[in-house]
């Protein structure tokens, strides 16, 4: 196990680096200027030297690896430095973002909570009332349980955010009044007025994104239970005189689970990059309402990283998916 | 005939019933047998004939729905276990009743320790503590003739050859020290060596336990050598029951003599062709009213296609329900046939 896991993260490197190299010749191949809003009464050499500054004027090579290198290696010194108070970087050029002058990495962390809080919660919660709907559908398949939990599922998972969060913002933002339309980010939570607030604010997006989420899980759960229901050790199991509880808790979803959890985790780095579009439906101050935004500018090297930063996700969670697999089956071993 | 005294188990007018899309399959059909303590009943008939799905209803092991055991009485330690609740039920196997399945290569749970699988039964039934479970497990898995017990209680199922698993599961039907142990075609899926081996160890087992077996399987030469009495199946019924050697000698069936005739000879000539039984066995949609085994049986005549024959002794412990005696070569009289039913 260990010697797979170091296998499969010493093959993640190259990956990555490959990864960040398609990411930059992507971007450096796309339309587009970052000095493109810049006003035509500014003369062509002063944007020239506008040019320059950026770093805009060296080939696309060596623009990439000077990104490799301040994002393999100033900015993680710059975060021990941030964490223990040294002083490795000194002052090393940092990822600066084109449009705020300010590291990519500041804003990134400034963003971080947003969609963690918001996204990673409906995620959550998501998973943990997919799995015993999941559960219970295949148990009593076809009951009318079942029935309703395929049809929320079906509509959860075919009507698109970007439409289910207006429909609520319609009903409970503008009929009802419940809840406001849009995230206050400078929100603070200091006491249980301010907690109550909080949830609020989060309620919206939260369900959107969980009916999402649970939609997927719950069906990938139920067929998964379903698999497992007709095996024949569930009826060595009910022979033996196991409790349905016992049968269904203990051996099946034992077993259905090894599949869903891999869906689960590889579903974790959409947290972060997956809800681009209701985080722009509630104007919640998320990563990837930060992309979309460094999109429009041309705000190169933020798109680069933040893309990158999923990529390094993705590649992540699929070791831990593979991992898990190897734990939760003891028939693949990995060695 | 089964007669209710000292038997463990005695099932009478057995009827299940599968509900399936249009209609109704009648996989079991007043099915009555009983089986003596220590005995071992062996029960032959080929696929579909409703062997296992009669030995299932007995402890409503059939997923309802689509089954349902509509009809009859399951005697076992002095209740009906068809008015039995779930719970009384669940009570009774793996406690009162072990089972072993066909294949053992898919019912083993493949990410539970075998030693945890062993343990469950007894812990549930006897209420053992995690260690006296441990321990009992390990005697059981030497009983079964597994080496390296201790060690192979945290092995999984995969680690394990196919015998080896079949010991297992026979080490986890006989956990609570059951008075029946119901084995549902435990050779089937086993190679021939291994399922010598796997018979042995039945024998064995038995001489030291004394529990009762019924055997299922539609292999004859595995009756004719474990078997105290047989019961042969077809079309969810039993169409003749009789101590096994008497069964071999004199088969009083169409079908049995049929199914002894599809056995191929190691001595003398070799057929150029192997015997079978022409046709196919009958889908049953409703209650027979009539023999099911009629269009494929050279000795039908008219009477067969009017009534569904009913049991009739032919000797000692031997019944057979079929309106032909292959005595006197002729049809029985209806009267005689009647006073037996």
């Amino acid at each position: 196990m260990f010697t797979f896991a170091l296998r499969r993260f010493l093959i993640a490197i190259p990956t990555l680096l490959i990864i960040s190299l398609a990411i930059f010749l992507l971007l450096e191949a796309a339309p587009g200027d970052p000095l493109g809003d810049v006003p035509l009464t500014v003369p062509p050499d002063v944007k020239e030297k506008m040019r320059a500054a950026l770093g805009l004027d060296s080939p696309w090579f060596v623009r990439y690896f000077l990104w490799l290198k301040q994002f393999f290696w100033v900015e993680p010194l710059n975060l021990v430095d941030y964490i223990f108070g040294t002083d490795y970087a000194q002052g090393m050029q940092r990822v600066i973002s084109f449009q705020s002058r300010q590291p990519v990495m500041q804003i990134i962390a400034q963003r971080v909570p947003q969609t963690l809080t918001v996204v990673g919660m409906s995620y959550l919660i998501g998973v943990s009332i997919a799995l015993p709907i999941g559960i219970y559908s295949a148990y009593r398949q076809y009951s009318w349980f079942d029935q309703i939990g395929t049809l929320v599922s079906m509509i959860g998972f075919s009507v698109p955010t970007f439409f289910s969060g207006v429909v609520l913002i319609i009903v409970f933002g503008v009929k009802l009044q419940w809840f406001p339309s849009i995230y206050d980010t400078m929100h603070q939570v200091t006491d249980w007025e301010s907690f109550l607030k909080q949830v609020r604010q989060m309620a919206m997006p939260v369900m959107v994104l969980s009916l999402y989420n649970a939609a997927q899980i719950s069906r990938f759960m139920r067929s998964s239970m379903l698999d497992n229901l007709n095996q024949d050790y569930v009826r060595t199991a009910r022979a033996k005189g196991l409790t349905e509880t016992v049968v269904l808790l203990v051996h099946v979803l034992r077993n259905s689970l090894i599949p869903v959890v891999t869906v689960i985790a590889l579903g974790v780095p959409t947290i972060f990059g997956g809800a681009i579009i209701t985080e722009q439906v509630f104007k919640v101050n998320g990563l990837g309402q930060q992309l979309i935004t460094s999109i429009h500018s041309n705000d190169m090297p933020m798109v680069m990283t933040l893309t990158f930063i999923f990529a390094i996700l993705i590649v992540t969670f699929n070791l831990i998916a593979d991992l898990l697999y190897g734990i939760l089956d003891p028939r693949i071993r990995y060695d | 005939m089964p007669d209710g005294a000292n038997s463990v188990l005695y099932v009478e007018g057995l009827k299940t019933v599968f509900k399936v899309r249009g209609g109704e399959v009648h996989a079991v059909n007043s099915v009555s047998f009983d089986l003596k303590p220590g005995e071992l009943l062996g029960v032959v008939g080929e696929s579909g004939s409703g062997k296992s799905v009669t030995m299932m209803s007995l402890l409503g092991l059939l997923p309802s729905p689509p089954a349902e055991v509509r009809e009859g009485r399951v005697i076992f330690d002095g209740r009906d276990l068809l008015q039995c609740s779930p719970a009384e039920l669940r009570a009774v196997r793996g406690l009162g009743v072990g089972f072993i399945f066909q294949d053992p290569m898919t019912s083993l749970n493949p990410v539970f320790t075998v030693g945890f699988q062993i343990m469950e039964p007894l812990r549930r039934h006897l209420g053992m503590n995690k260690e006296a479970a441990r321990k009992r497990a390990q005697e059981l898995l030497e009983l079964v003739n597994i080496p390296d017990a201790a060690q192979r209680l945290g092995d999984y199922p995969h680690q394990f050859s196919g015998g080896m698993r079949q010991r297992v599961m026979i080490a986890i039907a006989l956990a609570c020290d059951p008075k029946v142990l119901i084995a549902d075609e435990p050779t089937t899926a086993l190679d021939v060596t291994i399922q010598a081996q796997i018979l042995e160890l039945i024998r064995e087992l038995r001489q030291k336990l004394g529990m009762a077996i019924v055997w299922i399987t539609h292999d004859l030469g595995v009756i004719a050598g474990i078997a105290d009495r047989v019961i042969v199946m077809y079309g969810g019924q039993i169409v003749e029951q009789a101590p096994v050697g008497e069964l071999f000698a004199r088969p009083r069936h169409p079908y049995t003599r049929a199914l002894l005739q599809t056995v191929p000879s190691v001595l003398g000539e070799r057929a150029p062709k192997l015997k079978v039984i022409e046709g196919q066995p009958p889908m049953l949609t409703a209650t027979p009213t009539a023999c099911p085994f009629r269009p494929r049986c050279a000795q039908a005549f008219d009477r067969c296609a009017r009534e569904n024959p009913a049991r009739r002794a032919v000797g000692r412990g031997h019944d057979v329900a079929c309106f032909w005696d292959f005595d006197s070569n002729g049809p029985v009289a209806a009267a005689e046939s009647a006073a037996n039913a």
